[in-house]
């Protein structure tokens, strides 16, 4: 960096535990005047919790935040906030109630103020959104405006205190590309009158945009910090998933027929998870295809369509060469689908109930679990018990609490719950996320068995390493568009950090896309 | 202002993983020993000694054959509405209208049960009891078909439609219901012998009541540890969204599981007016439905420890009406206890799964 580089933040060091997991260890940068650094990672990679050690909301395990030199308290909202610090939350604070003026001013003045004040203080928000190009009316109310607007009004609120530095979360997730135009506009505003801005996404393009450095974050620990002129979207793809490894030596497959299709499946966007966009995968015996992409770009529409939890709204779903009419989480577990979740504990488990309990979850109504009715316990408990020791799930015994357990023994037991129906399909949404690397080859080791055996395999993981070492066809997925598919060991991870970033293929489609996005 | 930035003393909880049998037997005890604390400060500002008032309390409630049958007698309603809440609570379905299912029951027991129906004598009672149970479920059908269709919270819908039936009896017994030999009385005409509930044993006031609120205490029970249902809706009430994933149908459990509660709650009022006063008025129930409330949650929802803190909550009331006599001490210092053992219970319940530590 150059000499007259003015530095206004510096985090050094910055190391935060919970329990086992350490969210961030020793990550330290810095932020200089007129400068905007990103912060970039998956989800869970540590930024919200380095961003929230900035604010006080925790306080940090080691290490120091300093703001103009001077070191922040720790453990201390205000101080960040009296420094000169202010950020712009993903889910915005505003009284839908009140007027933009009125949720601007709110808490910088008495309650009451006269005339002259409001005055006032209207002629500097008027100057504010045009200098800074943030064009919203003072007298709208908040309500009736469009998130686009609430975020101008958001960035209005935080230029209104005086803030030297401007923190963003995740900022274009709600908007639409144009809205995106118009905030880079304003940061770049923003940058002209000498702040300095930290940018937090997973988004690439966004980030080769507007950043003049990147900080990349990958469980917890800071990956690299480099100037945007020295690197590109696809190895920042790869430094932010992790793909150096090269893949293990797995036997070739041995595919045999379509077990599963889906045909131009389409789903509804929700909220900022893109639905699946004409989408169409054949899953076939003995094959195991991985769905490589950035988190929240249509993994989880595809894990429901698969898994029961959500029909095709568009399209439509074969199983055996048969088209599906009714479709339902019960209707994919009697089908034969195996379903291992993403989030075993809110969704794959239930946490209060014992061993036994969560073995039988998905099976309960059948027999030989239950008969009229009334369930058999004494089966139920052998079940949970031939699961222990099959799959090695360490613990007292099948009456234990499921909460007791670690993450590895809880997906063996979910494994051992879905597995040993010996079924045809197998949908393994995250299946190593968060496991020790004894539990993640055990989890591995138990999907080649499966495929092997003959099952269709559907491994969806945003952990690049995963997908390159076991799959044997990769798709990517990138806002709910599915990539031709490619071979394992045919193209490099460099070559997939474009396609992740939603370009290079099905280019017409995204053409369309931009259309009809309002 | 002084914000003391560094030298705030900061509390946390932090979950228990495992806890001790100490902590989960002697935090009841406890909630006991602080109930009876709360309630010996309040007798001593009353100017009575606390000793003897509690000495008055259990005498009035278990001291004699007499005061046992009529702690029995009080418990018999709270049983049915406990379990009412209990089976509902285990769902994390919020029936906080048991008060208006009761009444429910009540209302076709004595429609159906003052000489409407032809039937022979031995049919009349069975008859009555299912139709009882059919109106609670059918009063809670509508808060629990509301939530699951349109997503409106089951604690606003259920708590106002309790005022709603009152207003509603209250009306009827003003008009249709009044009974014509009733003085002007807001009261419904006597059920005919054969729609009485008889006594358990001849001659002792306890009625077959009880013994149903046991059985179905039993049953719920059964239903909760063996049945698929128990099964389906302990799951939807721990986590939704894992049931769901698995496949439960968590709409239609919710739905089971009203009727359920409301058939029960409903029992209520069939067994106070079949067994004990024989006619319906506005005052049947002294809040039979919120304490049930009480009970479920003294008992941890266990429809087996309802009993339990069924026969604890009646002895208290029936206590304290001849404590209150013999003492001088009002009667509300039953309502006191009551709900600081409720505040108590609660404050265990998360210190069994949390520990507080500073920092």
């Amino acid at each position: 960096m150059s000499t007259d580089r003015e530095e206004v933040l510096r985090l050094d060091g910055i190391t935060k535990r919970f329990g086992e997991l350490t969210a961030n260890d020793a990550v330290s940068f810095s932020l200089a005047k007129g400068e905007v650094v990103a912060l970039l990672g998956e989800n869970g990679a540590g930024k919200t919790t380095l961003m929230n050690i900035l604010f006080g909301q925790y306080t940090a395990d080691n290490g120091t935040v300093s703001v103009f030199g001077k070191t922040l308290p720790p453990g201390n909202p205000r101080a960040a906030l009296d420094a000169g610090v202010g950020m712009v939350h993903q889910h915005f604070t505003l009284a839908d109630n009140m007027t933009v003026q009125e949720n601007i001013t709110l808490g910088t003045r008495p309650l009451f103020s006269t005339r002259l004040d409001r005055k006032a203080a209207r002629q500097r928000i008027v100057e504010l959104s045009e200098r800074f190009h943030l064009a919203v009316s003072p007298d709208a109310k908040v309500g009736s405006l469009s998130v686009g607007e609430r975020q101008r009004v958001e960035i209005l609120k935080a230029l209104y205190r005086d803030v030297r530095i401007l923190i963003l979360d995740e900022p274009t997730a709600v908007l639409t590309p144009q809205e995106t135009d118009d905030l880079f506009a304003t940061l770049r505003q923003a940058i002209a009158n000498g702040l300095s801005i930290i940018f937090i996404s997973h988004k690439l393009h966004e980030v080769m945009a507007i950043a003049d450095r990147v900080v990349v974050l990958r469980h917890g620990k800071m990956v690299d910090g480099v100037a945007i002129k020295d690197t590109d979207k696809a190895a920042l793809a790869a430094l932010m998933m992790g793909a150096e490894a090269t893949p293990p030596a797995v036997a070739p497959a041995n595919p045999g027929k379509t077990l599963m299709a889906l045909r131009t499946v389409s789903t509804p966007d929700i909220g900022n998870a893109p639905g699946l966009k004409s989408v169409s995968l054949d899953l076939r015996a003995g094959q195991i295809i991985g769905l490589a992409g950035v988190s929240g770009n249509g993994q989880a529409a595809m894990a429901e369509v698969v898994g029961g939890q959500r029909s095709p709204d568009t399209g439509v779903l074969e199983l055996d060469d048969e088209v599906l009419s009714k479709w339902s989480p019960r209707t994919a577990v009697e089908s034969g689908i195996a379903r291992i979740p993403e989030d075993r504990h809110k969704t794959g488990t239930i946490a209060d109930f014992d061993l036994t309990e969560n073995a039988i979850l998905e099976r309960y109504s059948n027999t030989p679990f239950s008969r009229g009715g009334w369930l058999d316990w004494r089966k139920s408990r052998s079940f949970a018990n031939e699961i222990i020791h099959k799959y090695d799930v360490r613990c007292p015994g099948p009456d234990t609490t499921i909460r007791l357990l670690s993450g590895g023994n809880m997906q063996k037991l979910i494994l051992g719950r879905v597995l040993e129906a010996a079924p045809q399909i197998i949908l393994a949404n995250q299946p190593v996320r968060g496991l020790d690397i004894g539990a993640v080859n055990y989890v591995h080791s138990q999907l080649l068995e499966a495929r092997d055996r003959g099952a269709a395999v559907l491994l969806i993981s945003e952990d690049l390493d995963e997908i390159m070492g076991l799959a044997d066809v990769i798709h990517v997925i990138a806002e709910g568009r599915l990539s031709p598919a490619f071979n394992r060991g045919e193209k490099t991870p460099a070559e997939l950090g474009l396609w992740m970033a939603g370009q290079g293929f099905d280019e017409p489609a995204q053409k369309q896309e931009s259309h009809h996005a309002s | 202002m002084n914000l003391r930035k560094n030298k705030r003393v900061t509390m946390r909880l932090e979950p228990i993983e495992n806890p001790t049998m100490l902590r989960r037997l002697g935090l009841p005890a406890a909630v006991l020993a602080a109930t009876f604390l709360v309630a010996s400060l309040l007798a001593m500002i009353a100017g009575a000694n606390p000793f003897s008032v509690f000495g008055l309390i259990i005498k009035g409630a278990f001291g004699s054959k007499f005061a046992v049958l009529e702690t029995l007698n009080r418990a018999t309603p709270l049983i049915f509405t406990g379990l009412a809440v209990a089976v509902a609570f285990r769902a994390k379905f919020w029936n906080i209208g048991a008060e208006a299912q009761l009444y429910a029951g009540a209302l076709v027991t004595v429609v159906l049960g003052t000489g409407l129906l032809p039937w022979p004598a031995f049919a009349i009672l069975p008859a009555l009891f299912v139709c009882a149970i059919l109106a609670g479920a059918i009063v809670l059908l509508v808060p629990a078909l509301l939530k699951t269709r349109f997503g409106v919270d089951e604690v606003v819908t259920t708590l106002l439609f309790n005022f709603i039936f009152l207003l509603f009896i209250s009306m009827l017994l003003e008009g249709p219901l009044k009974d014509p030999m009733g003085m002007g009385w807001p009261k419904s005409a006597r059920l005919i012998p054969e729609a009485r509930l008889p006594r358990i044993v001849d001659g002792l006031r306890l009625h077959w009541g009880f013994a149903l609120a046991l059985i179905s205490a039993g049953l719920v029970w059964i239903i909760q540890t063996r049945s698929t249902l128990g099964y389906e809706m302990r799951a939807v009430g721990l986590n939704k969204e894992a049931a769901a994933f698995a496949g439960i149908p968590v709409n239609r459990v919710l739905v089971k599981t009203a009727l359920l509660s409301g058939g029960l709650a409903a029992l209520a009022g069939f067994s106070e007016v079949a067994g004990l006063k024989g006619s319906l008025t506005l005052d049947l129930s002294p809040g039979f439905g919120y304490t049930g409330i009480i009970v479920a949650m003294l008992a941890l929802l266990n429809p087996l420890g309802v009993v339990v803190a069924a026969l604890f909550v009646a002895g208290i009331f029936v206590g304290a009406d001849s404590m209150s006599r013999a003492a001088d001490v009002p009667t509300y210092l039953a309502d006191i206890m009551l709900a600081s053992a409720l505040l108590m219970m609660v404050l265990a319940i998360m210190l069994t799964r949390f520990r507080v530590v500073r920092g």
